[in-house]
């Protein structure tokens, strides 16, 4: 169970504090897939990586599975178990997919078992475990082998940064396709901030960020139809 | 031949023992230890100065040749001058390699001035990868020259490597191309400590539909200092692509200097260079699978030079 109490995260601009994220309090239960949403420039990103503690909140604590994870490093978090989907993923010159996979596991990977990640993200696995992670991808195929990596790992919560941006909309659809296969046979909470209808449906819950606060939060039937309504209504979150 | 004899010769030759099949000549302290011919590839010493020929029989398939140098004692300083005629539409494999363990105070170098004459149609594929190790304060040097003359139609793939531990390297390539030829070569470098090395390359493509593509990739550590100069000539229809591509750690310095000239107006020369740090989301991301810093840096490293 991840618990934020009180979080916040204020940055200051050279002359005044700016809350990026402003007492934020939320529990994501075991085995949730909360979505995160609300509008550019609310603290949702900002949120998922003080989770993964890429960030250091300026005041609030974080709790996992019982501890407080505050002042715990990336790598401290990573190895209890959290792992983080970047919306830009980073690329690396000289280092394979297959490679990239079997370092996100810890071990080398078994060529059937990088291809079935791969597989599952609609890759053509044989196309790619031994090309490059470097700029010869499109940004579609970059995003599809970065949440190939979080499958990788074995993990209690993986955190989604919009894994839909800069993606077209053909990988888009495979997307939510993988997104829809992961929810079969997961054990681990899943935190995914996004902007897309399809993934909310995938949701047990969501969260409504603006203005860094929580803005809504409940259940995705409760909270999706209030939020169509804003969208209805000219509210668009884009 | 010692234990670690092997040891360095697994490093710069992928060898643990002598080799079972294929050409080898394998050169100890400036001395030639082990050495074998076979029907197709003859290993002749040279008798007016330190040096081998390797004389490749034309249409040769799928024969390697090894011949790495080591290192072992101090003071050394070994010049040897290979000479490999590559016979017409041949398809071999050349490993070299210099390792330098130097456990004393005085300096040990080894200067390896390697020729190639490559024939019609000849296929070769060339590895070449130094390394220096030793708890000594006595300098390991490295100063290659490669020579590479290319007949119509052949085909060759060099990939040099400077593994670490060599204190100061100056590289010298020549490379001539007749009509129809193809010349890819990858250097991959890394300096450490106070390290300098500089390599310098000049690809002349003086034949049509010549072509040849030009990779360097290096990291530069510490207090080390790079330079690079490859330069591409065209003086026919010709193409080719440079790149250089480096990271720069802490307080190191590297210049990269591609040049292209064009003698033919149906010359097609390309270049590009770029040197920058590891990225905070490439170390970032790698520490989001558990690794800490420097384990994270370090894969970026070994991946980038792999």
């Amino acid at each position: 169970m991840l618990e934020l109490k009180n979080v916040c995260f204020t940055v200051n601009d050279g002359t005044t504090d700016l809350n990026i994220v402003n007492d934020v309090s939320l529990v994501i239960p075991d085995g949730k897939f909360v979505v995160i949403t609300g509008p550019n420039g609310g603290g949702k990103s900002t949120l998922a990586r003080l989770i993964m503690g890429i960030e250091k909140p300026t005041s609030g604590k974080i709790i996992f599975n019982g501890t407080d994870i505050t002042d715990k490093s990336v790598t401290q978090r990573a190895k209890l178990g959290i792992g983080y989907a970047f919306q830009q993923p980073p690329r690396f010159k000289g280092l394979t997919v297959r490679s990239l996979l079997s370092l996100a596991h810890g071990s080398e990977l078994p060529e059937d078992q990088c291809c079935s990640y791969l597989t599952k993200v609609g890759l053509c696995s044989r196309d790619y475990l031994n090309r490059e992670v470097d700029t010869s991808l499109s940004g579609g195929e970059v995003k599809r082998i970065e949440i190939a990596t979080l499958m990788a790992r074995d993990l209690d919560l993986a955190i989604y940064d919009e894994p839909e941006a800069g993606i077209d909309l053909w990988s888009f659809t495979m997307l939510v396709e993988s997104f829809k296969a992961m929810m079969s046979d997961r054990k681990e909470s899943i935190i995914i901030i996004s902007h897309q209808e399809r993934i909310m449906q995938l949701a047990d819950e969501i969260v409504v960020i603006a203005d860094g606060k929580i803005r809504n939060q409940g259940p995705k039937d409760e909270v999706f139809p209030r939020l169509m309504g804003e969208f209805d209504g000219g509210c668009n979150f884009r | 031949m010692e234990k670690i004899d092997f040891s360095m010769l697994g490093k710069i030759a992928d060898i643990t023992e002598i080799p079972s099949v294929g050409a080898y000549n394998i050169r100890k302290n400036g001395l030639g230890v082990e050495r074998k011919s076979t029907e197709n590839i003859e290993i002749i010493p040279k008798t007016d100065k330190n040096g081998i020929d390797i004389k490749i029989k034309p249409g040769t398939k799928a024969e390697k040749v090894h011949i790495p140098v080591i290192i072992t004692e101090e003071g050394v300083n070994d010049v040897v001058y290979n000479d490999f005629y590559i016979g017409e539409g041949a398809d071999v494999e050349i490993v070299a390699g210099c390792g330098i363990h130097n456990s004393g105070c005085n300096t040990s170098e080894h200067d390896g001035i390697h020729r190639f004459f490559i024939g019609k149609n000849a296929r070769v594929k060339y590895v070449e990868k130094h390394y220096g190790e030793g708890e000594g304060t006595g300098q390991k040097i490295l100063n290659p020259v490669t020579q590479v003359f290319m007949e119509e139609n052949s085909y060759c793939e060099m990939e040099m490597v400077q593994i670490e531990g060599v204190d100061s390297t100056l590289r010298e390539t020549e490379v001539n191309l007749e009509a129809g030829a193809k010349y890819v070569v990858l250097e991959k470098l890394m300096t450490h400590d106070e390290q300098k090395a500089e390599s310098n390359m000049v690809i002349n493509l003086n034949g049509k539909d010549a072509s040849a593509q030009i990779i360097s990739r290096s990291v530069a550590k510490n207090n080390s200092e790079q330079i690079f100069k490859p330069t591409a000539v065209g003086n026919a229809d010709c193409k080719a692509h440079v790149q250089c591509d480096s990271i720069i750690m802490d307080n190191a310095k590297i210049s990269s200097v591609p040049a292209i000239t064009a003698n033919n107006a149906d010359a097609q020369i390309v270049h590009e260079a770029a040197i920058g740090r590891i990225n905070n989301d490439q170390l970032l991301k790698l520490m989001t699978f558990g690794m800490n810093e420097e384990e994270a840096e370090n894969v970026i490293v070994q991946g980038f030079l792999a």
